[in-house]
């Protein structure tokens, strides 16, 4: 019996048993949008940039497990249009300033906006008053730039037991919140060498002093864009190094 | 690269708003090849020809946001009077960063500047008439009036204005793939 496969846009790609759809892509080199997605955490499926439409329906290629002979639809104009949409509302709904961002280009949400090509945020921007938290020595928490994918909530809970991190809220109103009374990074137990120091896929906890060591322009982002990296491991970091 | 014979030539203004010029100065980054987009077309009202008034126009570029009244007056003029209008920076298609007053009030804001900041002896925040209102928060352009093209980038290099515009003029959709689209 054959190894079980499904159809990518049209191409055969095979997988083995318990991969989902987004597994098999990536084993296969191919490019699925995602940002709340990290090969080294259980998928939650909550960004829906990584919808594609498998046997005619919408769903998360994050968590859709792969089924033999699946029609999987990915890189179409409808499923591109729709990213770009979230990639927008999430723009807005922000503030994300790249020019003044340290993280920028090697932030995943705006090399994500350069793959699929947004050039505008095209919604009314909402402009949120978010403080920052500096208390930290090593660590810089700019919330204004959250975009509520949990990395950091799943990493400081499942891989460092230390629970630095959570949601609070709902809604509109739902933000990342510090798991101290003070709700001050500084009172936790929170350290550079955690897990969860290295996941944010945008530029929220960043490293402090290394802002700028790498110059824009010389980052991951802005020497191959992000659907040709397929495979590579996440950015880690705001330290880290373009190759 | 002149006009095919018959054709005329286009005409382009441009502004900059709530921006830094930096733009305006990318735009210049085209170096030599100003030659050729002088060829194919004219300038309108610009700082580049210090003509005050936008007449009747094929193609507008905005730099800058809006923050202030005359930044609304002088959107609304260009989106009157040119045909495609195009958000050209940061600033333009975000706000940018005078927008990240928006979280502040202006009242303080303006306190603090003219009167309360270090080193400020009898100051006061300036009341000449001719003085346009500041808004009480800075807006993209396209939150004003509708936007045909948007330019990102702080500021776009000259060579993505060069392609958007060259692909604008002879016809195809613009488009900046890699490594010409950037924000920062």
């Amino acid at each position: 019996m054959n190894a079980p496969s499904l159809l990518l846009d049209g191409l055969p790609v095979p997988f083995s048993d318990g991969q989902t759809i987004m597994e098999a892509a990536t084993v296969a080199g191919i490019f699925i949008p995602h940002l709340c997605h990290h090969p080294e955490f259980k998928p939650q499926g909550s960004c829906k940039l990584c919808t594609v439409k498998a046997n005619g329906r919408y769903v998360s290629a994050c968590t859709m497990p792969a089924k033999d002979g699946m029609e999987v639809e990915n890189n179409s104009p409808d499923l591109n249009d729709k990213r770009r949409t979230l990639l927008q509302m999430l723009f807005v709904e922000g503030n994300h300033f790249c020019p003044s961002c340290e993280k920028s280009g090697n932030c995943l949400l705006q090399a994500l906006a350069y793959e699929l090509e947004m050039l505008t945020p095209h919604f009314t921007q909402f402009y949120p008053d978010r403080p920052v938290d500096a208390s930290h020595p090593e660590v810089l928490l700019d919330f204004n730039r959250c975009i509520l994918c949990e990395l950091c909530v799943r990493a400081s809970r499942d891989v460092d037991r230390k629970n630095v991190f959570a949601l609070s809220g709902r809604g509109i109103g739902k933000h990342l919140i510090v798991n101290a009374e003070s709700g001050r990074l500084a009172d936790t137990g929170f350290s550079l060498a955690d897990k969860a120091a290295h996941v944010c896929p945008v530029g929220v906890i960043l490293e402090k002093r290394q802002g700028f060591l790498q110059p824009i322009g010389c980052r991951r982002y802005d020497l191959q864009p992000i659907g040709m990296q397929v495979g590579r491991p996440p950015a880690t970091g705001s330290s880290e190094q373009g190759s | 690269m002149n006009p095919p014979v018959g054709q005329r030539k286009l005409r382009l203004a441009t502004t900059s708003l709530a921006g830094c010029f930096g733009c305006h100065m990318s735009l210049l980054d085209i170096d030599e090849r100003l030659f050729e987009l002088l060829d194919r077309v004219d300038l309108d009202r610009s700082p580049l020809t210090d003509i005050k008034r936008c007449g009747p126009c094929d193609i507008g570029l905005i730099e800058g946001g809006i923050c202030n009244a005359e930044n609304v007056h002088v959107l609304r003029e260009f989106r009157q009077q040119c045909k495609v209008l195009i958000a050209l920076g940061a600033c333009a298609v975000n706000g940018g960063l005078p927008a990240q007053r928006n979280h502040l009030d202006l009242g303080q804001c303006l306190q603090e500047v003219y009167r309360t900041g270090p080193g400020i002896v009898g100051g006061q925040v300036p009341n000449d008439p001719e003085l346009p209102l500041p808004l009480n928060q800075v807006h993209p352009v396209h939150e004003i009036v509708r936007i045909d093209y948007f330019i990102p980038g702080c500021p776009p290099s000259g060579d993505a204005i060069w392609k958007f515009l060259t692909d604008l003029l002879d016809g195809r959709t613009p488009r900046l793939g890699h490594p010409l689209l950037h924000f920062d």
